[in-house]
Parts: C-alpha cells; sequence; structure tokens
C-alpha cells in the first residue's frame, strides 16, 4: 500500500487504499524503520481503520510489529456514541504494564551483592509456567480486589500511600463489575496475584545512564537524580485472568457482531458498540482484569521491596525505594480530545502504547505535573530501557499516546533457531547482567536480537516530539518470567 | 501421518503452527499436542491423570478454538500437562475428550513458554484431499 510521507516522522496510508477505510492509517516512525517494516503492521492497521466510529487516524508507534487483530504498537480512538469497543484492541493481557521503582543505592553498593539480591527476589517473586502467588484470597475477597484495584492493598499492607499517587489513574479503573467476569477468569486467576508469568515479562535491576537528549532536570523531579543510581523495573500483567476474560468476551462478541450488524476483516478484531450492553460489559470486565493488574505489580513490589531491606539491612524507606510511576501498556481508555468534530469523549485503546500527557495535565501527580507524566518504556532483556515524559505534542497528534517497547523483528521460534538459552545467558553475563530464569529456551527467544534497538525507536518518539527522553536504564541483572 | 510445524515467519511475539491429520480426530489431537509442546517437552510429560470434557458448537472453526482454550484453562487451573487424547466429534460439531498428562513439576518438566489463550487470527480448520488441515495462533 501506498504510504506517503507528512513529516520526517510521519507516514500515511490514505483512506482510500484498502475498502472499507473510515480514517486514513498513521506511522509514527522512522523512514529506516519504515523501511524495516514488515507487511503485516500496514494490513493490521488498515484493517483497523476500517472499525465503526473510529476517530481521525488508526495509529501505529515505531515498535510496531504484527500481532494478531490489531498491531502491537497500535492506538485507535473511538467515539463513546457511535464507536466500539474491541477486546482485540487491548489485547490479551489486559493492563500489561511498566512499573520503576528509585532507590537511594548506587551501583558500587549493589554490585558486589548482586548475585545474593537476584537469588532472593527470584525466591520471592513467583516466576515461570505453573507458578502461584503468595496472596491467599477467598472468593469473596478477589472480587473486592478487582473492584477497588490498587486502594485494595492499603488493607493488606502491601503498598505505601503514595504507590497510589504515582500509578495510572490512581490504580483503579472506575466501573468495574465482578458479575460481569465469568467463574472460569476468576478461578483462574485467584492464585497468581504477586506472580511474573512468563514469555517477555520480567523484573530487572537497572541502573541509571543519561546521554545528550537526556533531560536532567526533569529526571531529577521524578526521583532519578544521578548515573549510577539503582532502580528497579517490572513489566507484567494481569496474567491468566485478562486472559480469559479477553477469551469469553471474543467468543461472545460474535454473537454482538451479529445482532448490531458489525463485520470486521479480522475475526480477532471482534468488537460491539460502547453503549451495548455487551460493550458496557466488557468494558466493566476489562476494568476488573485492569485493577488486578497493578495490584499484581503492587504486590511483586513490596516483595521486592521486603527483599532489598533483607539484603541490606536497612528498611525500604530508608532505601528510598518510591515508585516513580506505573503505566498500563494493554488498554482502553475513557479520554477526552479534539477530533475534528468539536472535543468528544473517546475510547483510546491502546495495544502495545502507553499513554503520554503533556505537563499541566490534570491526570499527572502534582509533583510531576511541570514535567509530563512518566512513560516507561521497557527494552529487551540484553539491551536497556528508558523513562520518557509524555508531551502537549502527543495529546495532539496521537491522542495522548507512545511507544511501549523495542518491539520484535522476529518470531520467538525464529529467534529460538538462531541461538541457545545458555549461550544468551553467557553473552549477558560478559555484558556484566546476571539473569535467573524458570525458562532457558524462553530466555533465547528474548535475546537482544530478536527486538528493533530500543535506542532508534526511542529517538524516534522523542524526535517526533510524542515523547521526550529524561534517563536510560542498563540492565545488571534480570529475572524472565 | 499426522504432523505440526511452527511457522517462523508467524506472528512475532507468539506461537503460530500449521497441523495436518488424516481424520479430524488426528488434528485435533496434534493440535493439542503443538500447544503443549510450546510450554513443555511433551515426551517428558506421563499419562498419569485423567481429565474429561465435552463442547459442542456451530462451527469446525469455533470447535477447535474452545478444545485448545479448555486445555489451557485446565492447565492453569488444575496444575497440569497433558501428553496424550482420546477425542470423538461427531458430525453435529460436538466434542468429547479424555486427556491424559502429569501435574506440573518443574524439576521433572521442561518449562518453556507459557500458552494463555487462542486467537480468532487466521484460525482455520480445512477438509483436504488426503484429510484435514489446521492454522492457529496462540497468544504465549
Amino acid at each position: 500500500m501506498e504510504k506517503i510521507k507528512i513529516d520526517e516522522y510521519t507516514w500515511e496510508i490514505p483512506k482510500g487504499s484498502k475498502p472499507g477505510m473510515k480514517v486514513p492509517a498513521r506511522l509514527i516512525t522512522t523512514k529506516k524503520l519504515l523501511d524495516d517494516l514488515d507487511e503485516g503492521v500496514i494490513e493490521q492497521i488498515t484493517n483497523v481503520a476500517c472499525l465503526p466510529g473510529i476517530r481521525k487516524y488508526a495509529m501505529c508507534m515505531p515498535d510496531g510489529h504484527r500481532g494478531y487483530g490489531f498491531p502491537i504498537g497500535g492506538v485507535a480512538a473511538f467515539s463513546t456514541r457511535t464507536g466500539v469497543i474491541s477486546p482485540g484492541g487491548i489485547g490479551f493481557d489486559i493492563n500489561c504494564g511498566v512499573r520503576l521503582i528509585r532507590t537511594n543505592l548506587t551501583e558500587s553498593e549493589v554490585k558486589p551483592r548482586i548475585k545474593e539480591l537476584i537469588d532472593l527476589l527470584f525466591q520471592l517473586v513467583p516466576s515461570g509456567v505453573g507458578s502461584h502467588g503468595i496472596v491467599k484470597l477467598t472468593n469473596s475477597e478477589f472480587n473486592k480486589l478487582m473492584a477497588e484495584g490498587l486502594p485494595w492493598c492499603l488493607k493488606r499492607n502491601y503498598a505505601w500511600n503514595s504507590d497510589i499517587d504515582f500509578t495510572e489513574q490512581g490504580g483503579v479503573i472506575p466501573g468495574a463489575n465482578p458479575d460481569n467476569v465469568s467463574d472460569r477468569a476468576k478461578k483462574r486467576g485467584l492464585d497468581q496475584i504477586g506472580t511474573l508469568g512468563s514469555g517477555n515479562h520480567y523484573l530487572e535491576i537497572q541502573k541509571v545512564e543519561f546521554d545528550e537528549q537526556c533531560d536532567q532536570k526533569a529526571a531529577s523531579i521524578l526521583g532519578i537524580d544521578r548515573p549510577g543510581q539503582i532502580t528497579i523495573m517490572i513489566h507484567c500483567g494481569s496474567r491468566g485472568f485478562g486472559h480469559q476474560i479477553g477469551t469469553d468476551y471474543l467468543q461472545s462478541f460474535g454473537d454482538a457482531m451479529k445482532k448490531y450488524g458489525i463485520q470486521t476483516n479480522d475475526r480477532e478484531l471482534a468488537c460491539a458498540p460502547f453503549e451495548s450492553p455487551e460493550g458496557k460489559a466488557y468494558y466493566s470486565a476489562m476494568a476488573c482484569a485492569a485493577n488486578t493488574a497493578f495490584v499484581n505489580r503492587q504486590v511483586i513490589m513490596h516483595r521486592v521491596r521486603e527483599g532489598f531491606a533483607k539484603i541490606f539491612g536497612k528498611s525500604a524507606e530508608e532505601l528510598g525505594m518510591h515508585l516513580v510511576y506505573d503505566v498500563a501498556h494493554n488498554i482502553a481508555k475513557l479520554e477526552s480530545y479534539d477530533t475534528g468534530q468539536g472535543i468528544e469523549e473517546v475510547l483510546v485503546h491502546r495495544k502495545g502504547a502507553t499513554r503520554a500527557f503533556g505537563p499541566g495535565n490534570k491526570n499527572i501527580p502534582e509533583k510531576y505535573r511541570s514535567v509530563g507524566q512518566p512513560v516507561l518504556v521497557g527494552g529487551s532483556m540484553q539491551t536497556g530501557s528508558y523513562l520518557l515524559v509524555g508531551t502537549a505534542e502527543a495529546e495532539r497528534l496521537t491522542f495522548g499516546s507512545t511507544l511501549h517497547g523495542a518491539g520484535r523483528t522476529m518470531s520467538r521460534a525464529a529467534a529460538k533457531r538462531q541461538v541457545r538459552g545458555n549461550q544468551v545467558k553467557d553473552e549477558m553475563a560478559k555484558q556484566g547482567i546476571t539473569v535467573r530464569t524458570a525458562s532457558m529456551a524462553g530466555l533465547a527467544e528474548e535475546a537482544g536480537f530478536a527486538y528493533k534497538d530500543v535506542d532508534t525507536v526511542v529517538s524516534a518518539v522523542h524526535n517526533a516530539g510524542i515523547s521526550k527522553k529524561v534517563a536510560r536504564f542498563v540492565p545488571l541483572a534480570n529475572i524472565k518470567g | 501421518m499426522a504432523s505440526f510445524k511452527v511457522i517462523e515467519e508467524g506472528a512475532f511475539g507468539d506461537y503460530e503452527f500449521v497441523a495436518e491429520a488424516e481424520s479430524l480426530e488426528k488434528l485435533f489431537d496434534i493440535c493439542g499436542l503443538a500447544t503443549f509442546e510450546a510450554v513443555t517437552d511433551v515426551s517428558k510429560v506421563e499419562a498419569l491423570e485423567e481429565m474429561n470434557f465435552a463442547i459442542s458448537t456451530e462451527s469446525l472453526e469455533e470447535l477447535l478454538f474452545l478444545f485448545l482454550a479448555e486445555l489451557i484453562y485446565i492447565k492453569d487451573t488444575e496444575n497440569i500437562f497433558f501428553s496424550r487424547f482420546e477425542i470423538k466429534i461427531t458430525n453435529k460439531f460436538k466434542l468429547s475428550c479424555k486427556a491424559y498428562g502429569e501435574r506440573i513439576d518443574n524439576k521433572k518438566h521442561t518449562l518453556k513458554t507459557d500458552v494463555k489463550a487462542v486467537t480468532y487470527h487466521k484460525l482455520e480448520v480445512v477438509k483436504k484431499s488426503d484429510g484435514y488441515g489446521a492454522h492457529v495462533i496462540l497468544d504465549l
């Protein structure tokens, strides 16, 4: 399909490129990344552009790669009056996201004890296939957890009050109704709270570095104030619970589509009008999964605080283990934008994309409001990650959205054919990264070469103006789920 | 002979495979094994436990979707890997299955990457001259 250059970092696939497109598709990327982009992304993002009630553009971020239904890196906003909600635009792992914790420790203090530390965290945070969480819940308590979200953790002493303030939307999506979640989903999720999962999910101990594009003044407002400072990043989501909700509603949306006369180019794009009973039910179930994912990352953080306290003989408070921020990157959010049809409420679907509100936005914690909302970008386990901030440009151009990670360049099967897990482990050891994993085969799938270069994709959003670089993180030790 | 092949050019973050077999039952059987092969080395999973379930629906694709979704659900809730299936499918898209496997033991079993959902993307069950074929993408 033809791609028209709009500016250095934006390409457009015009509305007429495929029958049924209601809006153009836009790719935020660089010429080089665009040349290397697989055609699957183009096919998928133009399918998204055909969905009812979509506004302005169907978009894909520079880390985009082919998924199923929506591409990963996809952003699409639908009118809440005339548009749809699509489970495939959110992903099965509802509220998969990233959390960043700072410390007042430095590399020289942590390095000598890194093996001991990562071994302890590997015990404290269950990971991999078939792992079970530490939180024991009755069915009724699980219902409360999914309705209340992160504030639920305060009752169990898993959270500090400030953790709530520094989580996207306070860690609770309003409107969560456990009655719209199947017993099967609840049974699958009940004992998984506090577990990392598998695949690309990880817990990483990192050190801070700054390049010439990083805004160090903004970094210090976010509590990241010197090179070599130790941070911890957690990447995971709602586990089997969110997946079962996705499975349940994808199936029931088949009937809803017949009822409302909606057709899509891919059954994985199944959707229902947002205002329909089916659409509302899925939204409230999605909110339950999103809330559960916020709790999941919080419980893992609680265990990390315990682990650090034990190794360094000081309390987590004394170690300055504050939450920098927690973002969701598989989610649909109710937000208002100028859509070209006036200021309108839309449901912004972000599938492998992160909210990126600019300075002054009231949804940003007061302490950070002058610099913009923190955006956490998890790279591959072998390369590095970033802290960015959102911008007014993002609110104007991309429905307040930006990238979420590095983005894969090949399938897991292809990566595994090129390298073995223990080769990746040895290579990482040479780079100074200690790794612990329940799955060596899984480690091969996550090798750095299977991903785009994180520095390149982050520079693309920085230069496009939809986020600004604040700090870079170098991995020191990683628990791969 | 029933067989499956993982597609390397397929969905990047997930597990895409094609399968073929001489009968519908054997096709479902090989798709079930392909699913567990993503998560573990199936040859190390003994048939020590038996679980039974039945599914009824309106198309072959939907039947395969529900069959694999059920296996994933049982894996997560009963903590079990399966290595053998006895499947009966009747012409009204009805399936009954006896699945045999073993509780997950991370000392004995190889842990690969967990399978968490079946997708509808490119999902296909087709009749061929010499049997049946399927195309499946699983979310990891």
